[in-house]
């Protein structure tokens, strides 16, 4: 089906299910329940897990498969915000162009970045594109505020020409939209104590991570993506064969860079504004993270690894000491105090301690990330089944 | 939630139309659409965000708001002394919450990025039920942050913001602010500092290559230029330069006789301190005793630089010896520092006094509205004189929702008596001398706008 094999149409279908599903599964917990704090059903959040898994996906194909270490991964993020905000000022508030402007500026970008890089490998290049996105980042910031809008950044403004939208009605404003369909635009539904809520722009965003994840699919099991594995495992051999990797390798950054712009244009999309942190080495390093926690170089690793970091990053970092006074209530007061005292460092501003244990934890006894956590469950429960059925077949010696 | 094409009745019919395809017996609950975004009409409680960094450069002022919002809450629900509400001219804050709704809030990390700040942001409004959104320590991240409410329908009153952009160019009908800015801090201190140092100085300005920094040098510059003084030169520093040696060398070459650092936070710290090393407070140019300017202060910075601030001139939002110096113009101060010390054992920054002083505006205009609807709110702002809130009378202008009163003029204190007293209060500058107009270059000019304002849903 699609050109995939059995195993990998299953697994396309399950991650399509589960993001058309995202606003049920992400919201499991009644509205008014104490719970309710760990509900991560609401449009933005549900936007950035379907983003930066589209970020992840791209930053997959090259550090997965050719195991080059962008360090600077952000930049092209950043490039292709700015490049989508430019396109909703000037030219009109449908996303299409914006998108579309993003995903070519950052190819075109990372063309270069990664023409210059590529010259040399391992932790030099890692380096060098630390570099390129600093630079990015430092340029936004200040020299090219003309353009970027230096630390303020850039939104749409009554006042922009948008010269294929109309004129706007006095006391309206531009929103980002698909052909009259309004990004932020919502339906609620109510079930019981539950509440529901289904945003258009994370439909839109989900629906270009399952292609993006069709397309990451259809490279890792091409020839091409044979090629780029080839890179990882042995580079040198392959010179030796009479082959020249670069090109391949090249590609791989320009395809990884527009998955980037591509995220970087959803962004704008699904909330118009840019600033220059979304470039910072910070945000680079980032989504490194996310791939290693979920798992690098597998289909679906990066996409749980991002939805991980993000959740924890908007959920336990709202966790404040007011919260924690209610769940603990019940405890006697020396008790309460001491138990909150021992909690309060990893929620709240604390949340980047709690994603070091996790990511510690998940390097130390998983290197394969979460993927192979599952893996390990999977085996786990398979091999007590085999276990059973060894014992009742009784093998011959 | 945000501006829907979809009422709840468009949505029942489309789903009979749909043919009931959910086999779950799906319950729509009976309220009715909302007239604006997260309308706390049906609950007993109201729910603010703060939203503050936590981490990051400005963790410090992040920490001292969050202090002063969780005493404006206690003070709004009728706990603790009152603070300021019992000096507030206006006298609609009953101590029972908000229009009888008991005040609760939630928190979030801006991190002093744009990004993350709209992230925090939007889960308050989207998940939170925030009514309305305050705090931040950044002008970046007021201007994200501003624009976000805008498009949600929520009010967005700012936190710490100082360049002119916030209610400059970049200024929306849904927020406010209190804190001044740039142009008042050159408007305020040009005068002083020629009184002190004589009308033929020459300035170097040492400036912080981003936006505030670009306000800030232009607003000193063209201010102490008016009044005779001379510009050699104005040298943008990287943000993140923490050794400023490289810059200060190239001041000791030239004749300029003062310095002008704008500078905040650490940055401010560093230059300052790598300025006073390099000897400069003790030089003779043109006979002149060479002197350093920093335009906007703060106590938090002032206790970081030690020393090295003795002497040395910049602005105010507000002090907290202001009542006890100056006298019952800016009756509030005192109240407002009781509360704050006998609640944390210290006394408030002016970050800190801008944040209450936001949340008890926000609260009593809504009163004084008798809605939470923000385009009620925004009108019962708009325009509104006050006092009794530590600034002297005060208006919030109609026109760009810039506050105006009078700026705080100050310098490091020569022998201070505790690490809480490091400055001392030269003058209150009058609110007429620091008053623009709203169509002025520096705010954008006649394009500037505040647009309609937005109440959601």
């Amino acid at each position: 089906m699609l050109g995939l094999t059995r195993k990998d149409a299953i697994l396309l279908a399950i991650v399509t299910v589960v993001a058309l599903l995202a606003p049920f599964i992400l919201n499991p917990f009644p509205t008014n329940s104490g719970f309710a704090q760990f509900n991560a059903g609401y449009p933005d959040l549900m936007q950035r897990f379907a983003i930066f898994g589209i970020f992840a996906i791209g930053f997959n194909i090259l550090f997965g498969l050719t195991g080059y270490l962008s360090f600077g991964h952000a930049a092209f993020l950043g490039v292709g915000s700015y490049a989508g905000i430019w396109m909703m000022k000037l030219l009109t508030a449908n996303i299409i162009p914006g998108i579309a402007a993003s995903i070519v500026v950052a190819g075109l970008f990372a063309l270069i970045v990664g023409f210059i890089s590529l010259r040399r490998s391992g932790i030099y290049f890692a380096i060098l594109t630390l570099a390129f996105a600093q630079m990015s980042y430092a340029l936004a910031y200040s020299v090219l505020t003309p353009i970027t809008g230096g630390e303020t950044g850039l939104q749409l403004k009554l006042n922009d020409p948008r010269v294929l939208d109309g004129a706007l009605a006095p006391g309206e404003r531009a929103h980002a939209n698909l052909f009259g369909l309004d990004m932020t635009s919502s339906i609620e539904m109510h079930f019981g104590a539950w509440q529901f809520t289904f945003n258009t722009g994370y439909y839109i965003a989900a629906l270009v991570l399952v292609l993006a994840f069709y397309l990451s699919i259809r490279i890792f099991r091409s020839p091409f993506g044979m090629m780029l594995r080839a890179i990882k495992s042995n580079n040198t051999r392959m010179t030796y064969t009479g082959l020249n990797a670069r090109p391949y390798a090249l590609a791989a950054f320009v395809i990884s860079g527009m998955y980037a712009g591509l995220a970087g244009g959803l962004m704008v999309a699904m909330d118009t504004q840019v600033g220059p942190e979304r470039m910072f080495w910070t945000a680079s390093g980032e989504v490194v993270l996310m791939t290693i926690l979920g798992g690098a170089g597998t289909l679906i690793g990066p996409v749980l690894g991002a939805g991980l970091i993000k959740y924890m990053e908007n959920i336990i970092s709202k966790i404040n000491s007011g919260i924690l006074h209610e769940w603990f209530y019940w405890m006697p007061d020396g008790l309460e105090d001491f138990v909150i005292t021992l909690v309060y460092p990893f929620v709240g501003k604390g949340w980047h301690l709690t994603l070091g244990i996790v990511f510690m934890l998940v390097v130390i006894f998983l290197p394969g990330g979460l993927v192979e956590g599952g893996q390990r469950l999977r085996r786990l429960a398979q091999g007590k089944r085999a276990k059973k059925s060894a014992t009742q077949t009784n093998p011959a010696e | 939630m945000s501006t829907s094409n979809f009422t709840r009745r468009g949505m029942l019919k489309t789903s009979a139309v749909a043919g009931a395809g959910l086999a779950v017996p799906t319950i729509f609950t009976a309220s009715s659409v909302a007239a604006f975004t997260n309308d706390p009409a049906d609950q007993s409680t109201v729910t603010l965000g703060f939203n503050v960094p936590q981490s990051g450069p400005y963790a410090d002022e992040g920490a001292d708001e969050l202090r002063a919002y969780e005493l404006a809450v206690e003070h709004l629900n009728g706990e603790g002394d009152g603070g300021m509400m019992q000096t507030f001219s206006s006298k609609a804050l009953q101590g029972n919450g908000i229009m009888g709704k008991k005040v609760e809030y939630v928190t979030g990390d801006t991190q002093t990025k744009s990004d993350a700040a709209r992230a925090t942001a939007k889960s308050m409004i989207e998940k939170d039920g925030a009514v309305i959104i305050t705090g931040g320590s950044s002008s970046g991240v007021a201007v994200a942050v501003q624009a976000l409410c805008q498009e949600a329908g929520v009010i967005f009153m700012a936190g710490l913001t100082h360049a002119n952009d916030t209610t400059g160019k970049d200024r929306k009908a849904n927020g406010f602010r209190h804190f001044f800015n740039s142009w008042m801090s050159g408007a305020a201190l040009a005068p002083v500092l020629t009184k002190e140092y004589g009308t033929d100085r020459k300035a170097y300005h040492l400036t912080a290559d981003y936006n505030w920094g670009y306000t800030t040098e232009e607003a000193i510059r063209n201010s102490t230029e008016a009044l005779g003084w001379e510009t050699v030169n104005a040298v943008k520093t990287p943000l993140t330069q923490t050794d400023f040696s490289a810059y200060i060398t190239p001041v000791l070459q030239s004749d300029a006789d003062v310095l002008v650092l704008n500078h905040y936070g650490n940055n401010m710290v560093n230059s300052l301190t790598n300025a006073v090393q390099f000897g400069l407070r003790d030089k003779m140019v043109n006979d002149k005793k060479f002197e350093i300017v920093v335009p906007l202060y703060s106590e938090l910075m002032a206790r970081g630089a030690g020393a090295a601030v003795k002497g040395i001139f910049g602005s105010q939002n507000w002090d907290w010896k202001l009542q006890k110096q100056l006298g019952d113009r800016y009756i509030g101060t005192d109240a407002f520092v009781k509360s704050f010390g006998e609640k944390y054992g210290f006394p408030p920054s002016q970050a800190a006094h801008t944040c209450y002083v936001q949340t008890l505006l926000y609260a009593d205009a809504v009163e004084r509205a008798g809605s939470f609807n923000p385009c009620a709110v925004v009108e019962a702002l708009e325009g509104f004189e006050f006092d009794g809130l530590g600034n002297g009378p005060t208006l919030y202008r109609a026109e760009d929702h810039q506050c105006f009163k009078d700026v705080v003029v100050v310098r490091g204190k020569e022998n201070p008596e505790n690490e809480f007293d490091l400055v001392e209060i030269v003058e209150a500058t009058p609110v007429d001398q620091v008053t623009y107009a709203p169509d002025a270059p520096e705010f954008g000019g006649a394009d500037a706008k505040l647009g309609e304002c937005n109440a959601g849903a």
